[in-house]
């Protein structure tokens, strides 16, 4: 019995009914990590196996003791490795952080560890989450378990390919412009951003405070609503965090969609789009239709001024939040140096990577004096019209329908010698962050090589239920089973 | 020097606000912890920290504006204001550059008689910074973060002055409606007051402003007095000579009496501002104006022509009063507990007075409570203690606020009230002093003085000088 | 490109953003930030005239904490990660003239 194969629903249950005990699901996962990470990388830090095991021990107990019965108890999962783990070094793939161990825990995580998740690792990123592939890592890129000589995705690349590779059961990402849904779509598994404010952001380490927002990657959308019910939480700590009425997300597992309007924006099938993740995802939309939806396409407008306002607003937030890592308080500081000004400059210059840095300097020249008002103003401008489309297509749609990324996962090295094309990936994500809107990606097929496509879909602001429900229908229905990559490779059939 | 040229003032103030934690997280504002004993992850820029706002800052800097005229923004905001210092952790400081809370105020002074309103453009709130403390030992600097994110309110003046006479009355007028409202207790040398001066001089007559300057590290009336002063000789010098005024950051030197530049190239002083993502906007309903404003205090104003009707004080004592929010505090509950208020009047204005000045303390600093000074009133009137012993159970409340009877009990000082000792002493002054007897009896009323002077100090000052004048009557006449 | 990035520009940058990039790197920073900016200014298209700028996508407000202090001394998880301490506080080169 392979337990790394159960959903973390299925694996809960086997545990709260005594077939498995907590302590053997995390060995299982301690045991994949140690068999499988050499070749793909998913983890910037792996747990201590004692430690784990005594905290699955706690865990087993209050199961046992009737204190915890929900159905994360027991779960092994992974957390980004921009979330903060008390006692648990936190890098944000980044050199500057490469010592960091804070001193408390992310709300987030904390409400998984109250949940009864056992958490077994900190996964690999794009530096600072800046990146679409997880190339940008300090700490090495990972690999997609689907084919090694391809990306993962990103930023939360190695989140995406330690659930796709049975790393661990499910796992946290974040997503600013589609950090969650472009890599979930890349390793064939469920990823869903919530609503901004949903899931409380206090001690996510901040890219762009206003985009930034953390969700479940897991195997299954029934898997995801339910972490989903577990990381949402009304948190005072956290100022933009929004009180959720009725969460209750799994209610939302209903395989039924009769009378549903799915929007499909034309826009999103133009020009760069690759003709096999056009045809899986509008063969999802004709499953959807088939289930008594009602499906049609129209024109969302602007989809082309999202990369650019995303840009501008992004990189102006991060030239601030990244601005404490200084080399005084925490983090790295470069050993020589002369005087105070110098010891900040040689410290950021060594301590961040390219990308990172180009970045930072984009975002302060666009506030800089004089060009306040013609770029960030510009930018605020145009996500206002940006949710006014939005909030035009809600008025019609209950669910917007169409793929998570114009292309199935690039190879290594491939993307990151023309940052404008490997921002172009971001096109059908970045405007949903824009607009604060919550978005899911579900496999939808493979590409002539084999690698997974998604289907995303976008629902209305608060309204996760709606594509929760659209999502849980599809898979229900589409008449395959998205097997792990490495069942795929011995010859599973996944079309 | 041939041209007249006037100088023309604005201020900067930043306010500590008194509240009992910081702006943005739960950690004290109080003084003197050892370094970065309150702080925590949000204080010191830790990754992933997040700021929450405290509703009492927001309720001061209405209060303060609204006490300077000023319109309130009820819909208002923060910004990130963006610059690297080790005082600043987050390296941006939490501040108001678009939607400030207050705008288009002003306060009225008066200088030699001469009424003058002063324009405040704005008001706003934002974080204080860290403490830098310089190692002897290594050369290099230490960082305490503990008033890292204390709240301040800054006001921000129109360059309204032309004096240094008016930027002290000004600051006087602030500091005394800030006070009344509790909002801080403005203590310019503890800092939590403190005022930057933008300067300019200009042709008496011209239109427009000359370049300024602006002046930092101002911790007394008095430096700033002196700042104004050197500032506007140095401008003026500038102009005299044919160069220009550079527009700069200056810091003044109060020992030298000279300000210097504190620019380096590595201050772009380009702040790079923009709406601060982690907290939403801050909307002041006209429910909760009104509500502010209904708790706003009797300013000084009223409370003058108050006490003028209510207690008949002198105009004298009432300026003096009033002049200290924490004098004002103190009258008013001795009244309440039942003082005579002139009684109370001349305690404050006299010994009160005299000790602040001789143990260089702010009327601020006060500590004692109105109760002692009440109670030991009230024991003057009954005679348990004269007035000469008063004064010294005074100075023991003032000092260590100590319990009047229980002092008087320890200390000896109570009034001998036992005619009987009292007479047997007098007696024995009397027969050893024949000559003033004889000069008492020759109608030379001073001997009367120099035989109630050796009385007291035979009683150490603790007889009751009505009893003594009585008996020394009896024997003598 | 429209855009041209000058050395000076990128000094300005450096110094606001405290970044010192090797010749090799700020070449190709030089050449990115162009086209970013050119590749930004597609937004002059959009008339944005009259439309008001949205920094926080909802109407929420008035988030408060209470004035009541929750945190205690954690001097010694506050100052943990830090490169240098020294008697409870961080130490930075000098900071005084």
């Amino acid at each position: 019995m392979d337990l790394m194969k159960d959903t973390a629903v299925t694996l809960s249950e086997k545990i709260r009914a005594g077939e498995i005990t907590v302590m053997d699901a995390a060995m299982a996962a301690m045991d994949a990590i140690r068999e499988k990470e050499s070749a793909y990388h998913c983890y910037v830090t792996v747990l201590d196996r004692e430690a784990v095991l005594k905290r699955a021990q706690e865990v087993q107990k209050l199961i046992e003791e009737g204190k915890l019965n929900g159905p994360l108890a027991g779960v092994p999962a992974a957390i980004k490795d921009n979330m903060c783990t008390r006692g648990v070094r936190t890098t944000c793939s980044s050199r500057i952080l490469e010592d960091f161990v804070p001193p408390y825990t992310a709300e987030a995580v904390e409400n998984l560890e109250k949940a009864g998740v056992v958490i077994i690792g900190k996964t690999n990123m794009d530096e600072f989450a800046m990146g679409s592939t997880t190339e940008t890592s300090y700490f090495g890129a990972t690999k997609n378990p689907w084919n090694e000589a391809h990306v993962p995705g990103g930023s939360s690349g190695g989140s995406a390919a330690a659930v796709a590779a049975e790393e661990c059961i499910f796992a946290l990402g974040s997503d600013t412009g589609g950090s969650i849904r472009q890599p979930a779509s890349y390793c064939g598994i469920v990823g869903m951003k919530p609503t901004y404010g949903t899931v409380s952001r206090y001690g996510l380490i901040a890219y762009g405070s206003s985009l930034d927002q953390i969700g479940p990657m897991a195997k299954d959308v029934r898997d995801c609503a339910v972490i989903l019910d577990a990381i949402t939480s009304h948190d005072r700590k956290d100022s933009t965090s929004v009180k959720r009425e009725g969460g209750d997300f799994i209610s939302a597992l209903i395989n039924d969609v009769k009378g549903m309007k799915i929007g499909i924006p034309k826009d999103y099938f133009g020009e760069g789009i690759d003709e096999d993740v056009r045809e899986a995802v509008l063969k999802a939309a004709k499953v959807l239709e088939a289930q008594g939806a009602v499906v049609e396409e129209f024109d969302l407008g602007l989809v082309k001024y999202a990369i650019p306002a995303y840009y501008v607003i992004a990189c102006a937030e991060a030239s601030s939040n990244l601005a404490r890592f200084d080399g005084v308080k925490y983090g790295y500081r470069t050993p020589e140096y002369e005087g105070l000004h110098n010891m900040y400059k040689k410290t950021r210059s060594e301590g961040f990577g390219e990308e990172v840095k180009r970045r930072i300097m984009l975002g302060s020249f666009v506030l800089s004096s004089g060009y306040y008002d013609a770029y960030y103003l510009k930018a605020l401008r145009t996500k206002t019209l940006i949710k006014q489309e939005f909030d035009k297509a809600f008025a019609k749609y209950d669910v917007i329908l169409g793929p998570a990324a114009p292309t199935t996962a690039p190879k290594l090295g491939d993307s990151l010698s023309d940052p404008i094309k490997m921002y172009l990936g971001d096109i059908y994500t970045i405007s949903v962050n824009l607009a604060g809107l919550p978005g899911i990606t579900v496999p939808c097929g493979t590409d002539m090589n084999g690698l997974p496509v998604g289907l995303q879909l976008i629902g209305d602001c608060f309204k996760e239920k709606n594509i929760i429900r659209a999502a849980y229908t599809y898979e229900q229905n589409r008449g395959f089973a998205m097997n792990a990559p490495a069942a795929a490779k011995e010859g599973g059939e996944n079309r | 020097m041939s041209r007249q040229y006037e100088t023309v003032i604005g201020l900067e103030v930043h306010v500590e606000l008194a509240t009992k934690t910081k702006i943005f997280c739960g950690c004290s504002t109080e003084f003197g912890g050892a370094p970065n004993t309150h702080t925590c992850p949000v204080c010191t820029g830790m990754p992933g920290s997040l700021p929450v706002l405290n509703k009492q800052v927001v309720e001061y800097a209405a209060a303060v504006g609204l006490a300077t005229n000023c319109t309130i923004t009820q819909n208002c905001k923060f910004d990130r204001k963006n610059y690297f210092y080790p005082d600043n952790p987050q390296n941006y400081q939490i501040s108001q550059l678009y939607y400030p809370i207050c705008r288009n105020g002003h306060v009225d002074i008066e200088v030699d008689g001469r009424k003058k309103s002063i324009g405040i453009h704005e008001i706003h709130m934002e974080e204080d910074a860290g403490k830098l403390i310089h190692d002897p030992v290594t050369g290099n600097s230490l960082v305490d973060f503990n008033r890292s994110g204390v709240p301040l309110i800054e006001i921000v003046s129109e360059p309204d002055m032309r004096s240094a006479d008016e930027v002290i009355a000004y600051l006087e007028k602030l500091r005394m409606l800030i006070q009344y409202l509790g909002a801080s207790d403005c203590k310019l040398q503890e800092g939590s007051m403190r005022a930057d001066v933008n300067l300019s001089v200009r042709e008496m007559g011209a239109e427009e402003f000359g370049t300024r300057t602006e002046m930092k590290n101002l911790n007394s009336f008095s430096a700033i007095a002196r700042a104004i002063e050197g500032e506007t000789e140095r401008q003026i010098d500038l102009l005299e000579e044919g160069k220009a005024v550079v527009q700069e950051t200056r810091r003044w030197d109060d020992e030298k009496e000279y300000s210097y530049p504190m620019r380096s190239k590595e201050d772009a002083q380009d702040y790079r501002y923009f709406p601060e993502p982690d907290l939403p906007p801050i909307i002041i309903s006209d429910e909760w104006l009104e509500e502010i404003r209904r708790r706003q205090p009797e300013f000084r104003d009223e409370k003058q022509a108050r006490y003028k009707e209510e207690y008949g004080l002198p105009e004298y004592d009432i300026d003096i009063i009033t002049s200290d929010k924490t004098l004002t505090d103190l009258f008013e509950r001795c009244i309440a507990l039942g003082a005579a208020p002139k009684e109370v009047s001349n305690w404050l204005m006299g010994d009160t007075m005299r000790l602040l000045k001789e143990q260089e303390m702010e009327a601020a600093d006060l500590h004692f409570s109105p109760e002692h000074l009440v109670k030991m009133i009230a024991m003057i009137e009954s005679g348990a203690i004269n007035r000469k012993v008063a004064r010294k159970v005074f100075e023991a409340i003032f000092k260590d606020d100590v319990e009047p009877e229980a002092y008087v009990e320890e200390n000896g000082l109570k009034t001998v009230s036992d005619e009987g000792a009292l007479r047997k002493v007098i007696e024995e002054i009397v027969e050893n002093n024949p000559k003033s007897v004889e000069d008492y009896k020759a109608g030379k009323k001073k001997a009367m003085g120099f035989f109630v002077g050796q009385t007291m100090r035979a009683m150490k000052g603790k007889a009751d000088p009505a009893m003594v004048n009585q008996i020394l009557r009896e024997i003598l006449d | 490109m429209a855009n041209v990035i000058s050395d000076e520009t990128m000094e300005y940058v450096g110094i606001l953003a405290k970044l010192e990039l090797s010749s090799e790197e700020k070449e190709r920073a030089k050449e990115d930030m162009a086209k970013m900016l050119d590749y930004i200014d597609t937004l002059n298209e959009l008339d944005t005239s009259g439309v008001e700028p949205m920094s926080h996508v909802f109407p929420v407000h008035n988030v408060f904490r209470e004035d009541v202090v929750t945190n205690g001394d954690e001097r010694e998880e506050i100052l943990a990660n830090a490169p240098e301490a020294k008697e409870g506080a961080f130490v930075v080169p000098k900071t005084f003239d």
